[in-house]
């Protein structure tokens, strides 16, 4: 499942980061790869839309929120465990 | 130039739906926040917001007239109402010299719910003959002209959260420079539906438990709904005809950040902020209280404050700024008109509403912010901030007459 889900995570940032998805690596930060408060929260809903799972993210206090967005791998970690079930998602709404 | 005043000022909000209601549970420091009750509530991430309630239109309206009222134009007219019978304006010499100015930023989005869920949730093949006339933007302007018969200068602004500020700034202007005698001016907003909290959650800023403006533990804005309008005049118009002036609209400025589609800037609130005190003259010192934009959410409360520093310099540590958003909720296009009453508490009765559901410091909001509990002290002039998503900033000067 990894490399699936890691693709599909690296391909949505890569495109709201404008760059190829060569180019995006797990230890990339979001400032590294240029995503603004905007990027991210497109981000965020690209992900959503792509996994159907509902991403507990509020952008007032970021550093707090379950889902960690320090670094393209984190999230690719964060996304993994929503899909799985173990914590941090809330239902997908249908 | 001519002076201008206010002789009337009439509201519906969630705290109450008159002036008088809406000053008490602000001098109370009393939240109307709460659990949001509409169809597909429980669909909604964001589930509590500053809903009016106990507001009957067919106590205000015929039912033939209300079916061209979305919500909005409701609380526009109920609002305009009461400020006219405050200035106890009942006819005008020349009413091509009045008109109206009200800013929505949603206009009838209600409408558009109702609508929207017809066609596509239920499957019909109608919407209701009025959905057009009841959703547009200058509905509230166009109603409020025809039942006061204001002929003059009239339209609605729209710049989001800062739409009321921008209308009475303009109304006050066409006064001040002569092109009309008197103005309605204020603004409504009426969003806490399913499909128009839906397009705020997704932005992600609204909080899930709490409106807390400057608070260190804030987490984002609360939305309410609502308005409020008032009668604007030329001074020697209202003193000639004997009316009760509730104080003196001396400033106003408006600037655009030219920056960013949300984030707001520093440099662009400084710049509004002076502006309205330039407009004014007014000295930095004589300013004793600003009604703040304060939205609770991360990025304005400390843009704001750090905007009041750049304007006001040393001047900053002698003011009182509070956000009464936590009471009433953020009514977007209507909020900078409801939060006028908490300018003309101060004015008046010398009363500070607070900034309730204030629990922790934050170094980056270190101005008064007026915690918790209301206070009383006398203030000669005062400001009312205005910050919208795009970065169109508008900031109001008033002060006692």
């Amino acid at each position: 499942m990894r490399p699936v889900v890691q693709d599909q995570i690296i391909n949505i940032i890569a495109k709201e980061a404008i760059l190829e998805p060569a180019q995006v690596r797990p230890e990339m930060t979001l400032e590294e790869l240029g995503l603004d408060s905007l990027g991210l929260v497109e981000m965020i809903f690209a992900i959503e839309e792509a996994f159907d799972i509902s991403v507990p993210f509020n952008a007032n206090e970021p550093s707090q929120s379950e889902f960690d967005i320090s670094s393209v791998g984190s999230i690719v970690r964060a996304v993994e465990r929503m899909i799985l079930g173990q914590s941090g998602a809330e239902p997908a709404l249908a | 130039m001519r002076r201008v005043v206010i002789t009337g000022a009439g509201t519906v909000n969630a705290l109450a739906h008159d002036v008088p209601g809406t000053m008490a549970a602000m001098a109370e420091g009393r939240s109307a926040i709460g659990p949001l009750a509409f169809p597909d509530v429980e669909r909604l991430t964001i589930r509590i917001g500053a809903q009016v309630r106990g507001f009957d239109p067919l106590a205000h309206f015929e039912p033939a007239k209300l079916a061209l009222y979305d919500p909005f134009t409701q609380y526009a007219l109920v609002s305009a109402r009461q400020a006219m019978a405050q200035a106890g304006l009942a006819e005008f010499a020349d009413p091509t010299r009045w008109g109206v100015i009200l800013g929505t930023a949603g206009g009838g989005n209600s409408t558009v719910n109702d609508a929207f869920r017809a066609v596509f949730a239920e499957e019909k093949n109608r919407v209701h003959p009025f959905t057009v006339p009841r959703l547009m933007n200058n509905a509230a302007t166009s109603h409020v002209s025809m039942e006061f018969g204001l002929m003059g200068p009239s339209f609605s602004v729209a710049t989001a959260c800062a739409s009321s500020n921008h209308a009475i700034g303009l109304a006050f202007q066409m006064i001040r420079a002569g092109m009309a005698e008197g103005m309605l001016a204020g603004g409504s907003e009426a969003m806490l539906n399913f499909g128009g909290l839906k397009a705020w959650e997704g932005l992600r800023v609204m909080s899930k438990d709490g409106c807390r403006p400057f608070s260190a533990t804030r987490n984002g804005m609360v939305q309410g709904e609502g308005g409020a309008v008032f009668v604007l005049e030329d001074y020697d118009h209202a003193r000639a005809r004997g009316a009760e002036i509730l104080s003196e609209i001396k400033g106003f400025a408006m600037s655009s950040d030219a920056s960013d589609i949300v984030t707001p800037s520093v440099e662009g609130a400084a710049r509004a902020i002076a502006g309205a005190l330039a407009d004014a003259r007014l000295a930095p010192e004589q300013v004793g209280y600003i009604n703040a934009h304060g939205t609770a959410t991360a990025a304005n409360d400390r843009t704001e404050c750090a905007a009041v520093r750049r304007a006001f310099g040393p001047a900053a540590d002698q003011l009182m700024m509070s956000s009464t958003k936590a009471m009433h909720g953020h009514c977007i296009g209507g909020t900078g008109a409801v939060e006028l009453i908490a300018c003309l508490m101060a004015l008046r009765a010398g009363v500070i509403a607070p900034t309730i559901g204030y629990d922790a410091p934050d170094p980056d909001c270190d101005l008064d912010v007026v915690p918790n509990t209301a206070r009383e002290v006398r203030v000669e002039s005062v400001l009312s901030n205005a910050f919208a998503f795009g970065g169109l900033n508008a900031v109001l000067a008033l002060g006692r007459v």
